[in-house]
């Protein structure tokens, strides 16, 4: 069974700017992944078996030690833009 | 038509840990910008995250203290979306299976208990803080977002209370009294101009006596507890109006403007599923059993509304209780201590409230360098009780108390305050009294002159320089106007 995509309101939520190609392309592709997901879904068997974490480990934490941070001057270094030791970003007043 | 506001409150706490929640930058807000931060708090391609476990304690602190049960399994999921504060373009969280489900918090208003119930208390990471600037001082037209990642993964509880409150007040107290709660638990300093706390709402209307559930509209950005309560109360006339002008109203997510003290609704609002939870992959899963739980509980403080009730237990009135469970823990340890050994209860109160309280003022002291212990307290009360001092002169042997001259036995005696309550001594000052004022003695023989007893305790106190025990220096006087030659008892 096809599973139905939105795939320019996929691609606006993770902020993607496609072709119209591109859009049918990624359409397609991601209704064949979504149909499997559908059919792996539909397995029969227990739902609560851990399907999320597979490395069967649990609680794993470390102390509340602080340890050495980054220098800023390396830090800021990757930055695109930098002032007075701020990241500079473009100006985002959405509310 | 009359309606009643349906209120949900979000509450927003940042913890106090030492280091991050999944990195040991320090936690630390007086530090330059970015100087706290590393390929984790940064977002750096293949940055692993790990927890801190003393920051799931402290959710489990306050789970237990809201009555929450604290789940025996519990996941974090990433919420994705896009923002300049937020450089992995998703926070940790959690989704469906939060550390703490259900539980309540009583809130009290005008002597009137409402219990208000938890949804849920769940772990998550804080952002960045942005600061959006303008070239050449033109506030108004931002030029740059600054963006500071010192905050960035510090860790935050969001606690969410169900629909239970029903006024802009209400909604405020309820985020006092959660403020009162993780500072007794000391999970957090709580300070809210430094944006420790920060609270969203839920809000709708339904008619009064109604029991559905109308358009819900969330409003956030409230910093303040005087904010929450303003934004909540706009939102709710706002509904009104929009609801008895025959409009619709819209499920939305409003922006609250504190200047302009009205709600707005945001431009762009991503709904639950817009933010494509999912586990985070990165994050084992945590699980809570029986010993690690009750090794948590068992290091809880009395909490505010636990220490209200046991106060009132004891004796106090409501508002007394209030007070006193709100007092430095120095004032509520003395009141403990003298109450401990039998002192009254309201008595105490009364001393701790008042003439303590002002003295510390007056000598610009804190509550930890008071000089009063329990056991003086206890000793200041049952010297009153006695009657081995006067109510006005206990005041002054507290002064002296407070002052390191001793203990108020000690003090009443050095300072000649003791009261005299003898009834022989008294007697001897009353029958002096009578015979130097033979006229008041006659006005109140022959035409009953009550007026007269309260002239003669005022000749016998002024004799005693006030230390006479008014009540027996009373009794006596009217014992011995009756019995004054050809005199007639004038009352009993
Ligand atoms: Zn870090």
């Amino acid at each position: 069974m096809p599973v139905d995509v939105d795939i320019a309101y996929v691609a606006r939520l993770a902020r993607l700017e496609l072709s119209d190609d591109e859009l049918e392309t990624y359409r397609a592709q991601l209704g064949v992944i979504l149909e499997h997901a559908a059919r792996v879904q539909d397995l029969e068997g227990d739902p609560h078996v851990e399907a999320t974490h597979t490395l069967g480990l649990e609680n794993v934490f470390r102390d509340d030690v602080v340890t050495a941070s980054l220098s800023r001057d390396e830090v800021l270094a990757a930055a695109p833009e930098a002032r007075d030791g701020y990241f500079v970003a473009p100006p985002a007043l959405e509310t | 038509m009359t309606w009643e506001p349906v209120i949900g409150v979000e509450v927003h706490v940042e913890l106090s840990t030492r280091s991050k929640m999944f990195c040991g930058c320090a936690v630390d807000f007086t530090s330059p910008p970015n100087t706290n931060v590393c390929p984790v708090c940064l977002g750096l391609p293949g940055a692993l995250p790990v927890p801190n476990r003393r920051a799931i304690e402290h959710l489990m602190s306050i789970g237990l203290a809201l009555g929450s049960e604290v789940s025996s399994r519990s996941v974090f999921h990433r919420k994705n979306y896009f923002y300049a504060d937020l450089p992995k373009n998703y926070q940790i969280s959690q989704y469906d299976v939060p550390v703490c489900r259900g539980g309540h918090l009583d809130i009290t208003v005008d002597g009137e208990t409402r219990r208000i119930g938890i949804e849920r208390a769940h772990m998550e990471e804080d952002t960045g803080k942005s600061t959006h600037v303008g070239l050449g001082g033109r506030i108004h037209a931002a030029s740059a977002t600054l963006l500071d990642f010192n905050r960035s993964g510090v860790p935050l509880v969001e606690i969410v209370s169900r629909p239970d409150i029903h006024s802009a007040s209400d909604a405020r107290v309820f985020a006092q009294e959660l403020r009162g709660l993780v500072l007794e638990l000391g999970v957090s300093d709580a300070r809210l101009e430094e944006g420790s706390l920060r609270f969203d709402a839920n809000v709708s209307i339904r008619p009064a006596g109604s029991t559905g559930l109308g358009t819900k509209v969330e409003i956030k950005n409230m910093n303040s507890f005087r904010s929450l309560e303003r934004a909540v109360d706009h939102e709710v006339s706002r509904q009104i109006g929009v609801a008895e002008s025959g409009g619709e109203l819209v499920q939305e997510t409003r922006h609250w403007d504190e200047e302009a003290g009205v709600t707005h609704p945001m431009r762009t609002k991503e709904g639950s599923s817009d933010y494509r939870y999912f586990t985070e992959p990165d994050l084992v899963p945590m699980t809570f059993d029986d010993a690690w739980i009750s090794s948590v509980a068992a290091t809880l403080p009395e909490l505010p509304a636990q220490r209200r009730s046991r106060y009132q237990e004891v004796g106090l009135d409501g508002r007394q209780a209030a007070t006193l469970a709100e007092s430095p823990p120095r004032i509520r340890q003395v009141f403990d201590e003298a109450t401990g050994l039998g002192a009254d209860p309201t008595a105490a109160f009364n001393w701790l409230s008042g003439e303590v309280v002002s003295h510390l003022r007056r000598a610009g002291l804190e509550s930890e360098e008071l000089h009063l212990g329990g056991a003086e307290l206890f000793e200041l009360v049952t010297i009153v009780e006695e009657g081995l001092v006067s109510a006005t002169a206990a005041k002054e042997v507290l002064e002296g108390v407070l002052t390191g001259e001793g203990g108020p036995r000690e003090v009443a005696s050095s300072r000649d305050l003791i009261q005299v309550s003898d009834a022989t001594r008294i007697g001897e000052v009353v029958d002096a009294v009578l015979t130097a004022n033979p006229d008041a003695v006659a006005g109140y023989r022959d035409r009953g002159e009550e007026k007269v007893v309260g002239f003669l305790v005022g000749q016998v106190m002024r004799q005693t320089q006030g230390k006479a025990d008014p009540r027996v220096v009373n009794e006596l006087l009217r014992e011995k106007l009756a019995s004054q030659p050809g005199g007639t008892p004038a009352t009993g």
